[in-house]
């Protein structure tokens, strides 16, 4: 059940409340069919936007178009968009069924065809023969999947998310996150899915939108959003960096007293960032190569965290004030080497190519 | 196995739970107390009343002549039909005013409340005679309606049905609102959300969602004020000019002119009895549909 979906383009869109700008200019297109993520710390515009696009927040300015229609100026139930919202948002009192055929029923379809398509979509989100139950005999993990199958069963061109699952416990959501993106890409609807979880946003996206503070920070794929972040607060909020003041001068790049090589030199001198991931450090082997940075310090703490040991080291305080630096090594490896103890020195590796400065 | 009595700290643990249902016990002591003695003795009595007859010998003379007498069944009337005007005219006021207060924000909506609430810091005694004040032949109503040229003769709005019931409405106001609102605020906004989301117009959405889901604190407020409409005294007496007898009035009369205990007392079972089929049968209702609320 293919849909024909609808690509959504934003332009200019900025709310203010008194000084306080909620969306500054943002400007985005999302292709049809595509998965985009808007991500951001909470406060920072992303539901805002969500909101923008459902039509229950009319912005200061600005425009939104699905395909070639304007529909900024559309009350929300002409809009024509799915949407689950974070609460699940289910009539409590209606059943399973009533709350799945509900948006059928308001568009005038035939019981049969009500009966047949709330199957159809009770079973794309494997919830089928569930339909008589009360929405209260579900668990948190069922009624997620009702809200979604009440959204997606008038075949909307285009998906709205508010953070569906944040509400449930770490392994279902794994599990659901792989379950969404693989009904995406069955269904085909334009998706647009707002959380504050990166790894959520990494796992399930075709592209990620950074927002913070009302502002359209970077967007790309979630391997450009990794490995490229464009600032410090990127860097910082995806993933688990350490960021290590640098700078450079004349093309020469310095921690402290020691001098680093990095992938792309910046062409300004200035003050920078170094972005260090964890689990591109390593513990560096005795003999020294050309493609690879090197940084000493102590061993603070070494923590067993079941798939890999996290390691926080102490920087040598010549390189800089006091930093500490996490590294993490895969669990395979702990019992193949032996490990630097609490207090020992030691000597960390990071390749030139994966030296990446942000400003 | 060990025996249980060798259970380790068995025995400390029970005295603990037993000296806690003691605390409680002793906590609802003063209150069962007071039931009891201004409740149960007192309606104990006004039973035993009301089955004994004018010559003091047990009897059913009282319950009688509430169904052979045109007067009393005037009063049962009367009592109904201004109680069910009451109710009906409550929601129509209340239920608009409880939606828009449960959309306002906090602060607002706090403002309101103390607006439906201040009335209830005023006597009773006080705010009927100001009806009284405002609605009489030569009051402030019937004065601004004739300077304004609307009317050239003044409106009859007391000792009537009309004064009667808005008296009533205005003195049951706030026990319609305070369970509607409540419930009204717990509704998820997202609810209506989601509705208009899936296409619903605002109005096809307060239907099909809102309306349903504020029943419970509808019918809730709907019963307090009928019930409470049953036995109205002060209210009926004063702006009813004695010409709107309703049930707590006759008890009055029955008492005070006539020295009829048993009458009386039959009157006031009756009422009672109704009030407690009214509130079971609501009972019923209500716990079925919150079931569906959570």
């Amino acid at each position: 059940m293919k849909n024909t979906s609808l690509n959504i383009s934003i332009e200019n869109v900025t709310k203010k409340y008194d000084e306080f700008y909620a969306l500054k200019d943002i400007s985005l297109d999302i292709t049809s069919g595509e998965f985009m993520t808007l991500l951001g710390p909470s406060g920072s515009g992303k539901t805002t936007l969500l909101m923008v696009l459902a039509g229950f927040t009319n912005p200061d300015y600005g425009s939104v178009k699905f395909g070639d229609e304007e529909v900024i100026l559309k009350p929300p139930h002409l809009r024509g968009i799915g949407m689950v919202f974070q609460n699940y948002a289910l009539f409590p009192h209606m059943t399973v069924e009533q709350n799945v055929g509900y948006p059928q029923k308001l568009r005038g379809v035939s019981k049969a065809e009500i009966s047949r398509t709330v199957d159809e979509a009770l079973t794309t989100v494997k919830l089928e023969g569930l339909g008589h139950r009360r929405v209260d005999e579900l668990s948190g993990g069922q009624r997620q999947r009702v809200a979604l199958a009440r959204a997606i069963v008038f075949k909307p061109k285009i998906l709205l998310m508010d953070e569906p699952l944040s509400a449930l416990d770490k392994k279902l959501r794994e599990e659901m996150q792989i379950e969404l993106r693989q009904l995406h890409d069955k269904l085909n609807m334009t998706t647009v899915y707002v959380t504050h979880d990166q790894k959520e946003a990494l796992t399930m996206s075709d592209r990620i939108a950074v927002i913070n503070g009302g502002e359209l920070m970077q967007l790309g794929s979630p391997n450009e959003i990794y490995e490229h972040p464009q600032n410090g607060f990127i860097a910082d909020f995806i993933g688990e960096s350490s960021l290590l003041p640098v700078k450079v001068s004349k093309g020469n790049v310095s921690i402290g007293s020691a001098k680093i090589k990095v992938a792309k030199p910046p062409g300004k001198d200035g003050d920078y960032l170094l972005v260090v991931r964890p689990e591109k450090v390593f513990l560096a082997s005795a003999n020294k190569k050309n493609d690879e940075n090197y940084f000493h310090g102590e061993l603070l703490d070494s923590i067993f965290q079941g798939e890999s040991q996290l390691l926080v080291i102490k920087l040598a305080n010549k390189l800089n004030k006091e930093q500490t630096l996490r590294i993490r090594i895969p669990n395979q490896s702990v019992t193949d080497k032996a490990f630097p103890s609490i207090g020992e020195n030691v000597t960390l590796a990071l390749k030139v190519a994966d030296s990446y400065l942000v400003s | 196995m060990n025996l249980i009595s060798d259970n380790v700290n068995q025995k400390e643990l029970r005295r603990l739970a037993a000296k806690e249902g003691y605390t409680f016990f002793g906590l609802t002591l003063p209150y069962l107390v007071l039931v009891i003695a201004l409740i149960a003795i007192p309606v104990g009595w006004l039973f035993y009343l009301s089955f004994i007859g004018r010559d003091g010998t047990l009897s059913l003379e009282n319950y009688e002549r509430m169904w052979k007498s045109k007067a009393y069944i005037k009063i049962f009337i009367t009592t109904f039909k201004i109680s069910i005007l009451t109710t009906i005219i409550c929601a129509a006021i209340g239920y608009p005013l409880a939606y828009f207060m449960s959309q306002l924000s906090k602060k607002w909506a706090n403002i309101c409340m103390v607006a439906v609430l201040i009335p209830f810091w005023t006597s009773l005694l006080v705010r009927t005679y100001a009806w009284l004040v405002l609605l009489q032949k030569k009051g402030l109503v019937n004065n601004i309606l004739i300077d304004a040229g609307i009317i050239s003769e003044p409106l009859k709005f007391v000792h009537n049905t009309t004064g009667t019931l808005i008296g009533m409405v205005h003195i049951m106001l706030p026990f319609l609102i305070l369970p509607l609102y409540a419930n009204m605020r717990a509704i998820d906004k997202d609810c209506m959300k989601a509705a208009s989301s899936l296409g619903a117009t605002p109005t096809r959405a307060f239907w099909t969602v809102f309306l349903p889901l504020s029943l419970p604190g509808l019918l809730a407020g709907l019963l307090i004020v009928f019930v409470l409409c049953l036995g109205f005294y002060v209210t009926p007496a004063i702006l009813g000019g004695g010409k709107v007898i309703m049930a707590a009035m006759k008890i009055s009369s029955n008492i005070e002119m006539y020295f009829n205990w048993g009458a009386a007392s039959a009157l006031g079972v009756v009422l009672l009895v109704v009030a407690g089929i009214i509130l079971f049968i609501a009972s019923k209702l209500v716990s079925v549909d919150q079931l569906g609320n959570r």
